[in-house]
């Protein structure tokens, strides 16, 4: 029997009423990869955060390299060895990789014996795990990749044999992704532990040595990952089977519904985000936007629906122009049949104060069938969003609830039936299903196809290659600003995976 | 000759002049830079007059006075740190408060301790920090340009004064060359990656805020101890307020907060030199005008002549560990 790094029993720990985490128990084998999977909210991350000292326990214990410990910080993680590369990276933006790597393991008071041993030890960290940064580069000036690997080298710094990382690969390409992979292969191969959270199960095949299925606060699964199936982890996962990919019927396009010319969009700070774009969608298709996070489709989304001027271009709904650089504004685009369910429903899509019932007719609230005389008619409305709250499955069912308490995927339902129950010609979609669990996933691709076979034209943006390849009719790919590619959904994802990379495009450029 | 000497005097007034400022607004850059914003410089260097200028005149010493007003400065910022550090208090709404506090009780303590209608006696000599005089000053006095510059400019001033420019160099080497300034910057910037790197926020934000009631007790000291013979209600008289100004002016960086400081005690000294003197071609201008300058200045090179000044970017944001 290998030794176990890490040994959890019982662990519970309770938010208020909510219970993050009932009766853990769990066991890391020494210099494997042990990957955790769950849903949103079923507790992954709060046990890590246990296991780093950000939380406390409500009870149950912690035993590492087979001793119990008392793990009441960061600091008391930190000196058993444990290290953690966080979702949302702990940097300081505007100080050197050096300057971050030794925050708060400093050597001295001074700061100049510090910088040239850490200097030294990231030179040797570079040899042995092939983790090559360079030391005095501005954390804000590197690409997301290497901004990770500088998180990787504090906990390596710190000495941590014990690395948790907690989804790693939401912000990465498929090739930086792949290099990740590799790195963790390696540092596995020098014996050290490495426990990876993630909700994307296809990760979890590629690397991880053993796989721990977590839902609702309980574990309920650990299985090898040779003798199990992605649709076994899917099923443990949410509890009933689930679809995977959504089965869809060929795409009937119509005419064009709304076509994009030249746009080119700046943002606040100048730069040239999307840079002279054109593009069509028929009626009765999904056009799906692939393209790393950054590479110009929020701007394009947001220059589209009227949240953002832009420079020049045009667009046409309908065969009617919209003036983009000018008076365009969200509300008339709604007027005239365009609807969007913004990227950021947390800032653009809702307000959290609000209760349900007037977060769904956000946008809508001056329509007739909302208003008695002056006056907002409030049962109305009630009524109409108890409708849709049978109608898209949102839990709780209460239209009086407030907003906020409503988990993200729900969240995401309320923006989607207030949207789509406008009956839109043209919907906008940003990133449908980020922050959303794998049951509302596959009701939410099921609605978009719904509205497409009604003859709706829908543009889809999302940086998740695989619902970009499920959903779509046709894919364009977007890389530094321009679409540098169009595909069929049948393209595989290493040919998408080198578009999104820019790799042909630069290709074609030479 | 006579333009010389004039031009000599305004920049020894400079430097008279600049020093609250510069004081105060080094003691905003620790507090900025560790994420706190301290809208109550202005009250804490009131408080810090008050004090020194009472304790130096009830114990006839002007290092107890200089004691005093830090201990009191100190005190103020704590609160101030426990109403938005440890409490998670809008930061604004403290400052002000702590502002409010200090012009209230320094009358009021003023009146009720030394019935001189909220001033403190006026403070002897050697109650008040006397003007150092640097060795040869005299004898050079006559050497043309070099002699004045030396004498006058150099020399001559008080202790707190060449305080005030040591600790521009002083706040430098601590904030780039110190691991406290290293954390400090950190927690002004992202408070979540000093907190999971092991180090307490509060602890770190508490102890800047010490550094900043420390330099405005000294700012304090200045006014009522060198350059006034004692404590006069409402002594600051906005001087925090241009420090903050000084501060964004300066995008945090101590020796830029220098030459800002400088150049607002300059707008100062010009001003009041100017006051009565016909300017060619327009003549006599209102002494209104020429006090307003400084302000009217502040806020053209604020709104148009620096270009963009990025704040520390969790300044302002009581830290909140649970997400």
């Amino acid at each position: 029997m290998a030794q176990a790094a890490i040994e959890l029993i019982g662990i519970n720990k309770s938010f208020g009423a909510v219970r993050a985490n009932r009766d853990i128990n769990l066991e890391i084998v020494r210099g494997t990869i042990h990957g955790i999977v769950g849903e949103n909210g079923a507790g992954k991350s709060t046990l890590m955060s246990i296991l780093y000292g950000f939380y406390q326990a409500d009870s149950g214990e912690i035993r590492v390299g087979g001793q119990p410990a008392s793990i009441k910080s960061p600091n008391d993680a930190i000196a058993l060895g444990i290290g953690m590369v966080h979702q949302h990276f702990m940097l300081v933006d505007n100080f050197t990789v050096l300057e971050n790597v030794i925050l708060g393991a400093e050597s001295d008071a001074l700061l100049k014996k510090s910088i040239a041993k850490a200097r030294s030890e990231l030179e040797r960290l570079e040899r042995e795990y092939g983790l090559e940064v360079d030391p005095d580069a501005i954390i804000e000036e590197l690409p997301v990749g290497l901004q990770q690997r500088v998180e990787i080298l504090k906990a390596l710094y710190r000495g941590a044999e014990i690395l948790i990382l907690d989804e790693p690969t939401g912000v990465l390409t498929p090739a930086e992704a792949d290099h990740l992979f590799r790195i963790l292969r390696q540092l596995k191969e020098q014996g050290k532990t490495i426990v990876l959270i993630t909700h994307k199960l296809r990760e979890i095949m590629a690397i991880t040595d053993t796989v721990s299925v977590m839902r609702q606060g309980t574990m309920v699964a650990t299985r090898e990952t040779t003798k199990t199936t992605v649709g076994e982890l899917a099923e443990l996962m949410v509890g009933r089977r689930v679809l995977l990919r959504v089965e869809k019927g060929e795409a009937e396009a119509g005419g064009v519904k709304l076509a994009v010319k030249n746009l080119t969009v700046k943002d606040s700070r100048g730069v040239t985000m999307v840079d002279d774009v054109s593009f069509d969608v028929r009626a009765g298709e999904i056009v799906g936007i692939a393209g790393v996070a950054g590479n110009g489709q929020s701007e394009m989304l947001e220059a589209i629906s009227g949240i953002r001027r832009a420079v020049s271009g045009s667009v046409m709904l309908d065969g009617k122009p919209i003036d983009l650089t000018g008076a365009a504004d969200p509300g008339e685009l709604r007027d005239r049949g365009l609807a969007h369910v913004p990227e950021d429903r947390h800032h653009v899509g809702l307000v959290l104060a609000f209760e349900e019932n007037e977060n769904s007719i956000l946008g809508y609230h001056d329509d007739p069938r909302y208003l008695k005389g002056p006056f907002l008619d409030i049962d109305a409305i009630r009524d109409d969003a108890r409708d849709k709250i049978t109608k898209y499955d949102i839990r709780p069912a209460d239209c009086r609830l407030k907003t906020a308490n409503f988990s993200g995927g729900n969240q995401q339902k309320i923006v989607l039936a207030r949207e789509m129950e406008q009956d839109p010609g043209v919907l906008i979609v940003g990133q449908p299903t980020r922050g959303v669990d794998v049951g509302a996933i596959e009701f939410i691709h099921k609605r978009l196809i719904a509205m497409r076979d009604q003859g709706k034209a829908v543009l889809v943006v999302s940086v998740e290659l695989d619902e970009i390849r499920s959903l779509s009719d046709r894919i364009l790919v977007m890389f530094a600003g321009r679409i540098v590619g169009e595909r069929g959904p049948e393209a595989t994802e290493g040919e998408l995976g080198l578009l999104m990379a820019g790799v042909e495009h630069r290709e074609a450029a030479e | 000759m006579d333009l010389f000497n004039a031009i000599i005097q305004v920049l020894d007034s400079t430097i008279r002049l600049s020093v609250p400022l510069l004081l105060a607004c080094l003691a905003g850059l620790y507090s900025e830079r560790a994420g706190i914003f301290d809208i109550g410089l202005e009250g804490k260097m009131l408080v810090g007059a008050f004090a020194g200028a009472a304790a130096a005149s009830v114990f006839h010493s002007a290092f107890i006075g200089l004691g005093m007003a830090i201990l009191i400065s100190v005190a103020f910022a704590l609160v101030h740190g426990f109403a938005s550090i440890t409490h998670r208090g809008n930061q604004i709404v403290s400052g002000v408060a702590i502002n409010f506090i200090a012009a209230g009780s320094t009358i009021m303590l003023g009146q009720a301790w030394f019935q001189q209608g909220g001033r403190t006696p006026a403070l002897a000599s050697d109650e008040r920090f006397g003007a150092i005089i640097w060795p040869g000053a005299d004898e050079l006095r006559s050497v043309p340009i070099l002699g004045p510059i030396y004498s006058e400019l150099i020399s001559g001033h008080s202790v707190l004064v060449y305080v005030a420019f040591l600790a521009v160099p002083f706040t430098w080497w601590v904030l780039f060359r110190t691991r406290f300034g290293l954390r400090m910057r950190a927690v002004g910037e992202n408070p979540a990656a000093v907190d999971t790197a092991g180090i307490s926020v509060a602890w770190l934000r508490y102890r800047a805020l010490i550094c900043t009631g420390v330099l405005t007790g000294i700012a304090g000291a200045y006014l009522s101890m060198v350059q006034n013979g004692g404590f006069v209600k409402d002594m600051t008289a906005g001087k925090g307020y241009i420090a903050l100004a000084a501060l964004i002016f300066a995008k945090w960086k101590p020796v830029n907060a220098m030459f800002a400081c400088l150049l607002f005690g300059f707008l100062d000294a010009l001003s009041i030199r100017l006051q009565g003197t016909p300017l060619p071609l327009i003549g006599k201008v209102p002494v209104q005008l020429m006090q307003a300058l400084p302000y009217i200045l502040t806020v053209i090179l604020l709104a148009g002549f620096i270009g963009k000044a990025i704040p520390p970017r969790a300044g302002g944001v009581p830290y909140v560990k649970e997400r």
